[in-house]
């Protein structure tokens, strides 16, 4: 009895090292995150106060209160009609500018939803003017 | 006669080496994770649909800007000013920079506009405005 008691404790089982390291395997992949960072980009014009004359109906002025509310050419309009505007101005005039003032009291989150509309109509020329 | 020796070959796909290759697998993942978040400032991130990845890492500037107006570069708290200082330096070590800015959603749009200004001022020109998917 003693001489088989002896002989049975003295290895580590290994037969279940497969599961325990499958089961730490499976934790590790629920938990990784590979983050990469997403959002809009944008080229910010080059130093210095250039004045280049540009043709007033190639301007579309875009202005943001600081309530969030959108005036698009001198016209109260939905963050939601942006796009589709924008889009359709975009196909009868492909020079058109499109110039996006806000408050100095905007939220950030409603500037961001109004470029995200401008990039949905693929407007390339974005024009950001100074707040202050 | 020969042909019942080919039977024998075994079918079996080998286990033995089963262990060591999930714990190699097991060893990537668990140096891979990261399980801290970020290391910035709190902010919650307005939603954009038209969103783009950024290439890599390496040529990215995180700027983080609370909504109570504090911006954070590499950790360290600075006033608008010094964004511009700080941001020299380094796109003069790397001029393929770009400028992630994670802005809260309640940030106001003066202090936002004044960081666009230092950045011009040093010609960090690629700015990305750090957004989540928005999903409707």
């Amino acid at each position: 009895m003693a001489k088989k008691r002896r002989f049975r404790g003295s290895e580590i089982p290994t037969s279940s090292m497969a599961d325990i390291a499958f089961l730490l395997l499976i934790f590790f992949l629920v938990t990784t995150t590979i983050d990469t960072d997403k959002g809009l980009g944008i080229i910010l014009p080059p130093p210095g106060d250039m004045e280049i004359e540009i043709r007033k109906e190639n301007i579309l002025n875009c202005l943001i209160n600081s309530q969030g509310k959108v005036l698009l050419d001198e016209e109260p309009t939905s963050v939601e009609k942006i796009h589709r505007i924008v889009g359709e101005k975009l196909r009868s005039n492909d020079k058109l500018i499109i110039s996006v003032k806000a408050h100095p009291k905007t939220a950030y989150s409603d500037y961001v939803r109004v470029i995200d509309q401008l990039k949905m109509a693929d407007a390339k020329r974005i024009s950001i003017a100074n707040s202050n | 006669m020969k042909f019942t020796k080919k039977t024998k070959i075994s079918s079996e796909i080998p286990t033995a080496s089963m262990p060591d290759i999930i714990f190699m697998l097991l060893v990537f993942f668990m140096v891979t994770t990261v399980l801290k978040e970020y290391s910035g400032l709190p902010v919650n991130l307005p939603k954009a649909k038209r969103i783009e990845k950024l290439k890599s890492k390496r040529h990215t500037v995180q700027v983080w800007v609370s909504k109570e107006g504090l911006i954070s570069i590499d950790d360290r708290l600075m006033g608008v000013d010094d964004v511009s200082l700080v941001m020299y330096d380094k796109r003069v070590a790397d001029p393929r920079i770009v400028v992630s800015l994670k802005g809260d959603e309640d940030a106001e749009m003066g202090l936002v506009s004044d960081i666009h200004e230092n950045l011009r001022e040093v010609e960090a020109l690629k700015l990305n405005y750090s957004s989540k998917t928005l999903v409707d």
